[in-house]
Parts: structure tokens; C-alpha cells; sequence
């Protein structure tokens, strides 16, 4: 089959970006009106900072009444967690923590001895653990269905049981702008306000309403090395393999994970118009371009969401 | 909707319904190179001779290992002059359901009908369950074209059948379109190989068609959501009641009546995501004020003062029951889910049930089970404040609840479609 030279991924109107805008808020004003204990996961992406963003217009000027929840892997960018512990002392809001790093140490959860095993895996059940030890029965993800297969296949109320598994087979119609939000004690509602936004509608919508975002996303000059064909970032939490040499260049990250997981693509994009050129033009899918964690197998992300992953 | 297009897709097990949409994907440009490859490789695997185009859009292992569609799955791809979102539901019998929730919340129902099968019971479901839920326009996909070498006279019946349906449903709206998924015949790009056929193809189809935006002249009418108190000293008064506005347009200064009280009040403030504004409308997530002390909940409405919805805690509804584990009976009791309301349902009875092949109208029994459609008495513990869903898909949905296990297992229009017997 022939192969096409780009992508057709054609620009939004300000009155598409409205419509998705105006649908995230109704979906995040339901489960505020309809849940008692809602927590935002925030991991410092993109996709989170929009969210969170929606979450603070839907409610304005109220203060955002839950909490944001980092499930920390240890092994983050430095970037990241600044700009993390900005937006927090900005807005005035509630942070927590779920380590994996605690979890660790306290045996919860084991590490494996592979050699470039990540802390990835582990983040499932201590996401299950915070979600359990705060009570809270909507949990807010940033998950896109145009992201991965799977995730195309998601409710934008997904139930979850008191094991935290997604069952896709047999999962609550979702009709019309009607959310059932009814669970049992122990249950909860992972909730994705972004279900319909594409990557280029997250990255038009930040350029709209000037968010700031963190400083890797955009190209920068750092120590890499190849492995598996993507460009890592050379850090205490990753280092090459034998045989794997490290170089400087210029990157950027389109995803932002963990340092381990997370890989940078070659950019010359160096402000928001930039990338959304960048971004309108490629080929390859955002989370096949630049997450190791997705490539184990086909159903990589189908095996963890049903596990109760993000 | 603006240049946003919804559509619901539909077809029967086997009709190629995935290898179509796999087919727009491609050929619209809006697949990624790692997954076509990831397909690519599945496709070898399976040893399959051609590249298997319905890969692109099977998420699930089981629906790959199958070579079906499980579950609803949504797609995006857009042309320079739409966004589409597609939602993509599985033909199986026992996954009708799916198709209401695709439907639901659709403009277009692109259903697919196999030319060597021409209309079958679930085509004539497909166009039911659409007509139902108020979609807009209708597009036919004939397809395996190739497989009956791309004969008119093969075509033509089909489309006659599918005309005397939709004449009985009536649906004025609609489009028929012969194509090959497969090969691509009339998706994107025209056939060469149906010089009969001059119409555009599919997607120059679906990226031209307009239907008439009367949604901004229906009567206004705002579900309260959720009531914004900040409670601080800057703001110690403030009192904003936001929501979504479901039909209508409203600007500051407007007289506006809320239900149920029924009192009229005076818009003082519209804020927007991004700041106050003058005027709002349809599918606008705004914050109200209002003039005086209203006592205003979630659930209440704002409604134009002089179009106003009914109040009612006794109304008819068609209803399309979903659950395989149980069936809806007379005298069952569910919780109902309507606008930003919620409440407790007793079904009086069940009138008669729909036949969707004849669209006639059975009064046999007094129950419902998975996929039956039934017009029923429908009792609630509180009124709702409600219109027609003829006249308004947003206040005249509602979905029913199962009280012990909580699952989705129906859902409802309020009222009666006109193309209903009796």
C-alpha cells in the first residue's frame, strides 16, 4: 500500500475549540454537582494542564474545590515538578502525592531487576491505593480516545469496581449528555473530560488561551542516547545500555511521562506556533513516536487499563 | 454543531462496516504511520492475503482475534473543511444498544447495507433506532459493490427498498451511495468502475451537507447544573447558577422564567468560559445571575417565560431497553436520569411493543427485553420539568437506571414519534 506524505490534520475553528470547551465543562460541572469526594490526576502533561485549566473556568470564580493527585514515579523531569508546584501555590489548591518511590520502601510493590525496567507498571496499584486511602469516587483523567485503540473504546464516565478494573466488554451505554455516576462504597467513575479532543485541539486550545506549559515541550539541547530506535534522555534513572552512546541534541517531548519511559523527538519547535506546525505535519502517533511503555505488545494499554491504569 | 459533524455508524455483522471507516481513515490522511504498520503487521500474522483495513479500527484484543467490533469506538479525522467524530458501533444483534448510544448524540447515521444481502432486519433497525433518536440525515452506504460487479440493476432495488423505509419513517434527508470499502469505490475518492453512479463520494458527501440550524429558534431552555457559591469575602453575595444551554438563545437584560416555581426573573450577567458576554446560545456552558432572591436548585430550569416546558410526574415515552440481564416489566421501579435531574421511575405499563419489521405495533405482554423497543406510562416520584423529544432531543431524553446494580438499561424519549402506529 502506498504511503501518504503527511497527515491531513486540518486547524480548528475558535468555534470547534468553543464547542469541545463548552462539553469538557458541562462533564466536569456534573460530577462536582454529583459526587462528593472528585480528585484530578495532574502529571504535569499537557493534557492535565487543560483539563485543570477547564476545571478551574468551569467552577471560576470559585475556587476548585478537590484536590490534584501526582502519582509519582521518582523519576521525574525536574521541569515537571517546578511547574507542578507552581500551579498548585497559584490556584491555592490541594496536592497529593501517591509515591511509588514510598511504595517502594515500604514493600507494597516491587521492583523488577531488569535491566531498563521502568516504574511504570507500579504506578497501577499505587494510583489504586490513593484512590482507595482518599475515598474519592470520580477520579478526572486526561485520557483522548483519539490517543490509542483502547482508549478510543472509553466511556466519558467509565466504571470502575472495587478492584479498579475496566471491563470493556461490558460497559454502561452512554447516551446523550446524561452521565450515570451511581456506584456502590468502594467503587468510582473515571471521568475524561478531553474524550474528544485530539492532540492538535489540546495544542490549539493552549495557544488560544496562552497556557503555559513546561519548558520541555518545547526544543531544547540535551543529553540523549538511542535505544530501541527513541531518543531517551540521559538522566540518574536512565542510563545506555552497552553499546549505546550518548550525544547532544535538539528535542522536544510531545508526551510527558517519566524520565524512563518518555522519549524526546528531534525538533526545531521552538514556541507554540512552532509545534502546532510540527504537530499538523507528522506522521508518526504521539504515543508511537515517543512511549516506551506502549510498545511491550498491541494491547499494552488495553492489559493496564483493565488493571485499573490511567 | 459548526463544523463539527457527529456521525453513527451502522451495518450489520459482516456488512464491512470497519473496513469502511478503516478505509476513511486511510484515505483521508488521518492514520499514523506506527499504526498502520502495527496493523500491517497483525494482518500478516493472521495470514490474511490483503491488508486488513478493519485492523486500523479494532481496539480490543478479543475484537482483533475475532475480526469483530465489541464495543462503541470513537474516531476523529477531519478535511480541511470538517471535524468529524465518528462514532463506530458493532453490528451483533445482542449489541444493538451500542447503536442507540452512537446515535444518541449523532447529525448523520451513515448505515452500511451489504449489496449481496440488500435490507435486512437490521438495516431496518438501524433506520428505526435513528428516525428514534431524531437524526438529522441519513446516508446509505451499498456496499461490496465489487462483489456483484458494480451492477446498477443490483443497486437500484436496494435503494427503493431503503426509500419505502425511510418514506414510513419519515426521513426526508437522505443519501445513497454505492461503494467498495475494500478498494475504496466512492469513499473518498469517485468510482471509475460506476460511471452510473454521478454523485459525490461519501466524504465529499458528508463534508457538504447542511441541515437547517433551527435549534437557536427553539424556546430557551437551561438545566441548572450546579450553583457557584464561593462563600468569600470579595464574593460574599455572589450567586451564579451554571449550566448548559440546551436550545435558544438569551442575552443580558432578558426576561427569563424558572421552573418548576414558574416565577419570571431578569438575566443580569452571562459569564462564558473566557469572560461576561452579552448573549449566549445553544450548547453554550455559561453562568447565569439573575435580579432578586430566587430559591434555584440543580435540576430546576430556565426556560423562555413564554414557551415553557411541561411539568409533569405522568408522561409517555418510547423507550429502547439495553439490559441482557434483565427485562423491563409493568410495575418496575428504576431511577431516572433527565436533564441535570434525578428522580425515581415506576413503569404504569407497557402500551405495545414496536415491531421493526413492519414498524406495526404489538400489544403483546407486558415486558420488554434487550433490543425491543416499547412505548410506555411512566410514573415519577417527582415531576420533571420536560418537552417532547420530538421537539427537543435535550429535555426530552432521559436514560433509566437500575436500582441494585446501577447499570444503564434504558433508554427514553418522551412522548410519541409521530411515525408510531395506533
Amino acid at each position: 500500500m502506498n504511503r501518504f506524505a503527511a497527515t491531513n490534520n486540518s486547524l480548528l475553528t475558535s468555534e470547534q475549540l468553543r464547542s469541545l470547551e463548552s462539553e469538557s465543562i458541562h462533564i466536569i460541572r456534573e460530577v462536582v454537582a454529583e459526587f462528593e469526594r472528585p480528585m484530578l490526576l495532574f502529571s504535569g502533561g499537557k493534557d492535565s494542564i487543560v483539563m485543570l485549566h477547564l476545571a478551574s473556568k468551569a467552577l471560576q470564580p470559585s475556587k476548585l474545590s478537590f484536590p490534584i493527585v501526582h502519582i509519582d514515579t521518582g523519576h521525574n523531569f525536574p521541569e515537571v515538578i517546578e511547574y507542578r508546584d507552581e500551579v498548585v501555590s497559584k490556584l491555592g489548591i490541594d496536592l497529593v502525592i501517591g509515591s511509588v518511590s514510598k511504595a517502594l520502601e515500604s514493600g507494597r510493590v516491587q521492583a523488577s531487576n531488569l535491566p531498563g525496567a521502568s516504574r511504570n507498571q507500579l504506578q497501577t496499584p499505587v494510583l489504586l491505593d490513593t484512590i482507595s486511602d482518599g475515598k474519592f469516587d470520580a477520579v478526572f483523567g486526561g485520557a483522548r480516545r483519539d490517543e490509542e485503540r483502547a482508549r478510543a473504546k472509553e466511556r466519558v464516565y467509565s466504571f470502575r469496581d472495587e478492584f479498579g478494573q475496566w471491563d470493556p466488554k461490558n460497559q454502561r451505554p452512554e447516551l446523550w449528555n446524561l452521565y450515570n455516576g451511581f456506584i456502590n462504597v468502594g467503587q468510582h467513575i473515571r471521568v475524561f473530560p478531553l474524550s474528544n479532543w485530539t492532540e492538535l485541539d489540546i495544542w490549539q486550545y493552549i495557544m488560544d488561551q496562552q497556557i503555559e506549559i513546561p519548558s520541555i515541550y518545547f526544543a531544547h539541547q540535551r543529553e540523549v542516547f538511542e535505544s530501541e530506535g527513541l531518543l531517551m534522555a540521559y538522566s540518574d534513572f536512565l542510563k545506555p545500555q552497552k553499546g549505546e552512546k550518548i550525544f547532544t541534541e535538539k528535542i522536544r517531548f510531545r508526551t510527558v511521562g517519566d524520565m524512563t519511559i518518555t522519549a524526546g523527538v528531534k525538533s526545531e519547535a521552538e514556541t507554540l506556533e512552532q509545534v502546532i506546525e510540527e504537530i499538523a505535519a507528522t506522521r508518526v502517533s504521539e504515543r508511537g513516536g515517543s512511549r516506551a511503555d506502549d510498545r511491550t505488545s498491541e494491547a499494552a494499554m488495553e492489559d493496564r487499563k483493565r488493571e485499573g491504569y490511567f | 454543531m459548526g463544523d463539527m459533524l457527529r456521525i453513527a455508524t451502522a451495518g450489520s455483522v459482516d456488512d464491512g462496516k470497519s473496513t469502511l471507516i478503516g478505509r476513511l481513515l486511510y484515505d483521508s490522511k488521518a492514520i499514523y504511520e506506527d499504526v498502520l504498520d502495527s496493523a500491517e503487521q497483525h494482518s500478516r500474522r493472521q495470514s490474511t492475503e490483503y491488508f486488513n483495513l478493519a485492523l486500523l479500527t479494532d481496539g480490543l484484543r478479543s475484537e482483533r482475534e475475532q475480526g469483530i467490533t465489541i464495543d462503541v469506538a470513537y474516531r476523529y479525522f477531519s478535511t480541511p473543511k470538517r471535524k468529524f467524530i465518528l462514532a463506530d458501533t458493532p453490528g451483533h444483534v445482542q449489541y444493538t444498544r451500542n447503536m442507540v448510544t452512537g446515535a444518541s448524540t449523532a447529525d448523520i447515521a451513515l448505515i452500511i447495507v451489504d449489496a449481496r444481502n440488500g435490507v435486512v432486519e437490521q438495516s431496518r433497525r438501524h433506520a428505526l433506532i435513528g428516525a428514534l433518536l431524531g437524526i438529522k440525515h441519513f446516508v446509505f452506504c451499498i456496499n461490496k459493490m465489487d462483489l456483484v460487479d458494480f451492477r446498477e440493476d443490483i443497486f437500484r432495488p436496494i435503494q427503493d427498498d431503503l426509500h419505502a423505509l425511510l418514506i414510513e419513517l419519515r426521513i426526508k434527508s437522505h443519501h445513497f451511495i454505492p461503494i467498495s470499502a475494500i478498494d475504496g469505490d466512492n469513499v473518498v475518492y469517485s468510482s471509475k468502475r460506476m460511471s452510473w453512479y454521478v454523485d459525490d463520494p461519501l466524504v465529499r458527501h458528508l463534508e457538504k451537507v447542511q441541515f437547517n440550524d433551527e435549534i437557536t429558534d427553539m424556546p430557551f431552555r437551561m438545566p441548572v447544573q450546579y450553583v457557584i457559591r464561593p462563600l468569600s469575602n470579595e464574593l460574599h453575595d455572589y450567586r451564579g447558577y451554571a449550566g448548559t444551554i440546551e436550545s435558544g438563545q438569551i442575552s443580558v437584560g432578558q426576561q427569563i422564567a424558572v421552573m418548576p416555581s414558574g416565577a419570571n426573573t431578569i438575566i443580569t450577567d452571562i459569564e462564558r468560559p473566557n469572560g461576561a458576554v452579552s448573549s449566549a446560545s445553544e450548547s453554550d456552558a455559561v453562568t447565569i445571575r439573575i435580579a432578586g432572591d430566587l430559591d434555584i436548585s440543580r435540576g430546576d430550569m430556565f426556560s423562555s417565560p413564554n414557551e415553557k416546558p411541561t411539568i409533569d410526574n405522568h408522561f409517555e415515552a418510547t423507550v429502547c431497553w439495553m439490559s441482557e440481564k434483565t427485562s423491563l416489566k409493568a410495575g418496575s421501579m428504576f431511577r431516572i436520569k433527565h436533564t441535570t435531574h434525578t428522580a425515581r421511575a415506576l413503569i404504569v405499563g407497557v402500551d405495545f411493543k414496536i415491531d421493526v419489521n413492519d414498524l406495526s405495533g404489538q400489544h403483546v405482554g407486558d415486558e420488554l427485553v434487550i433490543n425491543e423497543i416499547g412505548q410506555l406510562s411512566i410514573k415519577t416520584t417527582k415531576p420533571l420539568i420536560f418537552d417532547r423529544y420530538d421537539d427537543n432531543c435535550a429535555t426530552g431524553s432521559f436514560i433509566l437506571i437500575d436500582e441494585s446494580t446501577n447499570e444503564t438499561v434504558g433508554a427514553g424519549m418522551i412522548g410519541r414519534p409521530d411515525f408510531f402506529p395506533i
